[in-house]
């Protein structure tokens, strides 16, 4: 074929795109494809497509949408680990004359990768997963505001994160570091796939979360049962508004700062350039303008998750629920007057870098007080020692000293010497593993009950918690002295012997929290093996306090055969308190809205769209663009999208469920 | 959903609605709605926050004065602000339940809508034709994005025009389409106030500059 035929065809698509000159990465496809061949392999054999197409893939359950988003974070927590590793031996091996085992060129990717990966495709599903599972339960609702736009909303965020994984094995992914600045970023600098790969995973996943947030805000605002007002609301439901009202606040500035880098690449316009006018500078404002509130997306939900945890761990209502309503609030507000503070170097002078400065230190006022709001709930309370509150713990000592640290980089000046610096990496690594992460394994451990029916195994719990906390201390505590001594972020080798000492320590320290993930792994398999012995048949396995812990666990389809009505803050104590009877007759038809296919096409449109633009596929691009427009427009002549669960169904349901609870007693 | 949330009504606490009715259709819609008019008015925001800062980046090249014509730009907007009375004649005629006015009045709005994208792209071609390309310099970058994004929005809105009209033509003026059409109504209302903003900023205070 002609050269001109075939780049009509395949873009810049061609068999050098391949990376089969890196054997890293054909192993890795070798055991990727392994994998997944099985897996594919082994669907196919149960005939369980059918299944997972209906009852999964297509459905509008906040529930089941929530554990996809769950799933999608722990298989994508594998492949950002997986950098990590390769980074820390990299490091920990790149001495004395030695070039390490990745060229400069994979280890590029390889940390861009890595906080991509584990900023929007790990912490971001993690965290949007447990507000689509947890809120509509805490709220007594049956569902979110607009089911279809969730699912829809999952789904993009998977597109991204295929393209992020396709650019392992076809082509390549950005060199740029995580926030891509330019001009690096730029045509001139990063001519080929890596950057575009970046723009539209993130493209395509940001219109998911964006979705996502509009959605909870409304399930919020408007779907909450009778008498639960704003200031009766659990504390996780009100950081899950906080966060999303952020996530809809700030997500729109990705989008306009990702595609005005886009115009730059594809159209050669000049908004970041150095000449004709542009500003790279506007870019890292604008970047941080959504950067440092997405931090806060990320925490927030954490911070609520803590307070639900230490409450019913602690046997306790919780210590200050309107500071820790206000606390949340500020650090939302405030979360949007910070952002210089990424770029104090740039050199805006010394009153808006105290401006920017003293703004964070304020941040820290907040946050100490929820601190103590947990402090004084756990003060004298009957705590139990159990995984969620194992984790929370080790989150309140971890978070301060990252906080601390915080604090610290605020100061201008101090910054102007440890910018970029390795102090700088175990700062946030300290504030995000000991704050988001704990937080998720605090959230997965207490709900998961609630979603599968039984427990999760608490030795392999404690031993994957042991690995990670004292691995994450091993791994990161070597950085902060590491970037005292002025050692910059992204480095692929060293001169100075001396140093080598504190990035093997680190190394050690990532292997410990490797073994942390494969426990908790084996913790989720020993525990499915042993689910018969961890089952909780009453619903409320914890003796905890909020609405979700009312109905079954798994919850039905509806949640709740009636919609509760509350009286007081923790409205699930309230009601065992005052000797609530589960009703067992008088069941209704209840109406639910219906599975739809449409989301997951138009997001799998969306993703050929996106490989289209990335390797200049143009036919491709068009043709998947103009295919969301019909299937989309198509989708809004489907005027009956709910369907009524007869009242018998609600009735056999609750039946076997009376069963179940007197078979407990 | 209204029920006795008071317990000291019956003196028996009331912890479930035994007699439920569930949320209308489309309960959340238009505050959904208007979430989403607020996030894409943020993207508005960052546009002019980029124009703001680059819109007097001419790297030597043409700047406003030599390029925008006023007079084409008055006409222009007129076009937009007519469609939206229009528009809004649309919503009254709806209110009263008239299938045929309510789709004249909805057909003219999308004429107006057609002579601003029309006299718009006269305009970049025109510009373009001249040598004043949105890669000759940052102003021109910053002036096409953000005039282009709303040019693009207006496009977008006049193909949703174009399917409500064909659902309401062939499911009559059911509570949906209200809906829809209600919901339009705030997007071509809000691309009528960010032009506002463009006519202004870009095109009045440009030729000032």
């Amino acid at each position: 074929m002609s050269p001109d035929l075939l780049k009509l065809i395949f873009g810049r698509l061609g068999l050098d795109s391949l990376p089969l000159h890196e054997p890293i990465l054909v192993g890795t496809f070798v055991m990727v494809a392994l994998g997944g061949g099985a897996l594919f392999a082994g669907v196919t054999y149960f005939r369980l497509w059918g299944y997972l197409w209906r009852e999964w893939f297509t459905t509008v359950d906040h529930k089941r949408i929530g554990i996809m988003y769950m799933i999608l974070g722990i298989v994508m927590l594998l492949r950002g680990f997986a950098d990590a590793l390769m980074m820390r031996a990299q490091q920990a091996l790149a001495f004395g004359g030695s070039e390490g085992f990745l060229p400069a060129h994979h280890y590029d990717q390889v940390f861009t990768a890595h906080g991509v990966i584990m900023i929007f495709f790990v912490a971001m599903p993690l965290v949007t997963g447990l507000m689509n599972y947890v809120v509509p339960l805490q709220i007594g609702a049956r569902d979110v505001s607009f089911p279809f736009l969730n699912n829809f909303s999952f789904w993009m965020t998977v597109g991204g994160a295929v393209l992020v994984m396709a650019s392992l094995f076809i082509g390549e992914f950005a060199r740029t570091g995580w926030l891509a600045y330019p001009p690096l970023s730029n045509i001139g600098y990063s001519p080929d796939v890596g950057v575009d790969y970046y723009i539209w995973a993130l493209q395509i996943a940001g219109v998911g979360t964006t979705l996502s947030g509009i959605n909870l805000i409304c399930t919020i605002v408007k779907l909450r049962c009778p008498g639960m007002t704003m200031m009766k609301m659990p504390v996780f439901t009100w950081t899950a508004l906080c966060t999303n009202i952020l996530i809809v606040a700030s997500f729109p500035v990705l989008t306009v700062v990702l595609a005005l880098l886009s115009l730059d690449r594809y159209v050669g316009t000049n908004f970041f350039t150095n000449d004709f006018g542009g500003s790279p500078m506007m870019y890292v404002n604008l970047i941080w303008i959504w950067g440092h509130p997405e931090v806060y997306i990320l925490v927030l939900p954490a911070f609520g998750i803590f307070s639900e945890v230490t409450s019913t761990f602690s046997g306790k209502r919780l210590f200050g629920y309107t500071s820790m309503v206000y606390a949340t609030v500020v650090i939302t507000i405030l979360s949007y007057l910070v952002w210089l503070h990424h770029f104090f170097t740039m050199g805006s002078g010394a009153s808006v870098n105290s401006f920017f400065g003293i703004t964070t230190m304020i941040i820290s006022i907040p946050t100490g007080a929820k601190m103590f709001n947990w402090l004084f709930t756990m003060y004298r309370g009957r705590i139990r020692f159990e995984l969620p509150m194992l984790w929370t713990i080790a989150f309140m000592l971890t978070f301060v000293l990252g906080g601390m640290t915080g604090v610290l980089l605020a100061v201008p000046p101090a910054d102007f010497v440890l910018h970029n610096s390795l102090f700088l990496i175990a700062h946030f690594h300290n504030v995000i593993i000991g704050g988001v992460v704990f937080g998720a394994f605090a959230g997965i451990n207490y709900w998961f009950p609630k979603a599968f029916g039984f427990k999760l195994d608490p030795f392999w719990g404690k031993l994957s918690f042991w690995f990670w906390v004292t691995g994450f201390y091993m791994a990161f505590m070597p950085l902060y002295v590491l970037g005292l001594m002025g050692v910059t972020r992204r480095l692929r080798v060293f001169d100075d012997p001396s140093l080598q000492i504190w990035f093997v320590i680190a190394a050690i320290g990532a292997g410990l929290v490797f073994l942390g993930i494969l426990s908790m792994l084996m913790q989720f398999a020993v525990s499915f093996l042993k689910r018969e012995q961890l089952k909780d048949v009453t619903g409320d396995p914890w003796d905890a306090r909020t609405l979700e812990w009312a109905t079954s666990s798994p919850p039905p389809d509806y949640n709740f055969a009636f919609t509760p009505v509350v009286h007081d803050n923790d409205a699930w104590w309230d009601m065992k308190k005052r000797g609530y009877q589960r009703p067992l007759i008088g069941f209704k038809p209840i109406h639910m809205p219906s599975s739809t296919g449409t989301g997951v096409i138009l997001a799998g449109l969306a993703t050929a769209m996106g490989f289209g633009l990335i390797w200049y596929i143009w036919w491709l691009a068009a043709a998947s663009f103009i295919a969301m427009l019909v299937v989309g427009i198509g989708h809004t002549f489907n005027y009956h999208r709910d369907f009524d669960i007869p009242a018998d169904d609600v009735i056999r349901t609750e039946d076997a469920r009376t069963k179940l609870l007197a078979g407990a007693k | 959903m209204t029920v006795a949330v008071n317990p000291s009504q019956t003196g028996e606490p009331v912890f479930y609605v035994a007699d439920e009715h569930p949320h209308p259709e489309g309960y959340s819609t238009s505050l959904g709605f208007w979430i989403y008019l607020m996030s894409d008015c943020l993207i508005f925001a960052m546009l002019f926050a980029a124009f703001g800062v680059l819109g007097a980046n001419y790297a030597a090249g043409p700047a406003p004065k030599d390029l925008f014509d006023l007079n084409l730009v008055a006409v222009n907007t007129s076009m937009l602000l007519l469609s939206s009375i229009t528009y809004g004649f649309a919503m009254l005629t709806m209110q009263q339940n008239k299938i045929a006015q309510t789709q004249m009045w909805l057909a003219i709005t999308g004429l107006f809508g057609i002579a601003f994208i029309s006299i718009e792209l006269t305009e970049f071609a025109h510009m373009i034709h001249e040598g004043a390309t949105p890669q000759r310099s940052a102003f021109l970058s910053s002036f096409f994005t953000l005039v282009g994004t709303h040019g693009l929005h207006v496009s977008c809105g006049l193909i949703w025009l174009v399917t409500l009209m064909v659902q309401v033509w062939r499911f009559g003026l059911i509570e949906a389409n209200r809906r829809r059409l209600m919901c339009l109504s705030m997007f071509w209302h809000f691309l009528d106030v960010v032009w506002i903003g463009v006519f202004t900023f870009v095109y009045l205070l440009g030729v000032l500059r």
